[in-house]
């Protein structure tokens, strides 16, 4: 089995769906921070099959939880210290979304005024339903299509 | 401070409150006509809509206050450029309460977010146009007595009409509202209005296509243009445009107290020989629209007149 060196302090992301790593890379932007930053691919798990994993030596405020919550809330947050987990966050789907994903409503005035925040709202959290905070254009969360 | 965004901003109780307050200048017009003397109306509108501008604009001026505003793009500082917040910012140093029609779904929330005077959405595309469903709600109150225990027919767009779909929103607050949506296949009434709105409210509706079918259940009948702008192609439109004509032969299947209703502009769908029959409500819908709109503007200026 391939080993990765133990984090004394930082977060892993674990019970990844495997082969998305690379887009919580992506929409989590840790290609901008400065701190070591493993992925692992393909692992064996018990709940999943496989999974992916990411660990991250850095503080937890420095993630965006909210984008995380959007993508996955079934992911795993464990914050590390000391080498040790000290805490599990429980993630769940935001009320509110901000500049993680972009309204496609043609006639939304955030296609014409580009500079306005794109802001979503859940509107319907049983059927994971958000909707544009201008033109209530509905997004279903399982699609989740226009992702920055 | 206080906005329009939708007419689901404002909870039954404060309808009814600007309601009570639009019969009252309907009854004594002339104990408002000082109410907002020094006070300006901006309105703020980025097409062209005559109607609901000059609405805006009677009301304002009824009320003794006086009104400035542009009625294109063109002729505003969005044909150079400007965002909806820096237009607001400008105008809340002019004006004392905005009304804004915009194009683009959302524009008048914009404003709202970024001004320091009251904003009042007169129309975003597609989305929202509260003071029409206003206008709706106090022409049937004020016709009828009553919003509650009413057979309403919906006719003719019902897919696009976003009046309908706002008037529909407001309607299913009240209890004992029974909806009849009359419209072609094609142009049946959305699926989240009907699930979202109409299933999930418990109200009775019934969707019919024949207007013969549903005339003598009525009480009330909300008949609605079928859009040009909204069809892609010349075709369709025409084989919709005169899908259901409103004429006196029609009117005999309907009861003598029902009352016919319509945004306006018309086209064909209510002929001109209706408009002496005693049930044809529609221009003084347009009427209503008036005292509804002065009666906005009192409450969103917080204006009291004894």
């Amino acid at each position: 089995m391939l080993s990765v060196g133990q984090l004394n302090e930082g977060v892993v992301l674990d019970h990844i769906s495997a082969g998305k790593a690379m887009d919580l890379y992506r929409y989590l932007k840790l290609g901008d921070l400065d701190c070591c930053v493993a992925i692992i691919k393909n692992a064996r798990s018990n709940k999943l099959g496989r999974k992916d994993i990411i660990k991250v030596e850095c503080p937890i405020e420095e993630l965006d939880l909210d984008v995380l919550g959007y993508i996955d809330h079934t992911i795993t947050v464990n914050i590390i210290k000391d080498g040790e987990i000290v805490e599990k966050k429980v993630l769940s789907l935001p009320k509110k979304l901000v500049n993680i994903i972009r309204c496609k409503n043609p006639r939304c005035i955030t296609s014409i005024e580009q500079e306005l925040e794109q802001v979503f709202y859940l509107a319907d959290e049983e059927n994971e339903v958000y909707r544009c905070r201008y033109c209530e254009e509905k997004y279903r969360h399982k699609a989740k299509h226009s992702l920055y | 401070m206080r906005h329009l965004m939708s007419p689901l901003d404002l909870s039954v109780e404060e309808l009814d409150r600007i309601l009570d307050l639009a019969n009252d200048i309907e009854a004594d017009p002339g104990k408002y006509a000082h109410a907002c003397e020094g006070k300006k109306l901006a309105t703020l509108f980025y097409e062209p809509s005559t109607r609901t501008r000059l609405s805006f604009e009677a009301a304002m001026l009824n009320l003794g206050g006086s009104v400035l505003g542009f009625s294109s793009a063109d002729s505003s500082s969005a044909a150079k450029g400007e965002s909806v917040a820096d237009t607001i910012r400008v105008i809340s140093c002019y004006a004392d309460i905005a009304a804004m029609r915009h194009p683009k779904e959302g524009a008048p929330l914009v404003a709202a977010l970024h001004s320091r005077i009251p904003v009042i959405n007169a129309g975003d595309g597609g989305h929202q146009h509260p003071t029409q469903t206003l206008t709706d709600l106090l022409t049937i109150r004020s016709l009828k007595g009553r919003l509650g225990n009413i057979t309403i027919g919906l006719c003719g767009d019902l897919k696009f009409g976003r009046t309908v779909h706002s008037l529909i929103n407001a309607l299913v607050r009240y209890e004992g509202v029974r909806f009849i949506l009359i419209s072609p296949e094609e142009l049946r009434i959305p699926d989240y209005v009907r699930e979202d709105v109409l299933r999930r409210s418990g109200h009775e509706f019934k969707e019919v296509i024949r207007l013969e079918e549903a005339l003598p259940e009525l009480d009330i009948l909300y008949m609605t243009r079928v859009q040009k702008e909204r069809f892609f192609n010349e075709e369709d439109y025409v084989r919709m445009k005169d899908f259901y004509i409103l004429d006196k032969a029609k009117m005999k299947l309907a009861g003598p107290d029902m009352m016919v209703l319509h945004p306006l502009p018309r086209v064909n769908e209510i002929s001109v020989e209706v408009d002496a029959d005693p049930r044809a409500a529609y221009f003084r819908q347009a009427q209503y629209g008036v005292y509804v709109r002065m009666a906005l503007i009192l409450t969103l200026l917080e204006v009291k007149v004894c």
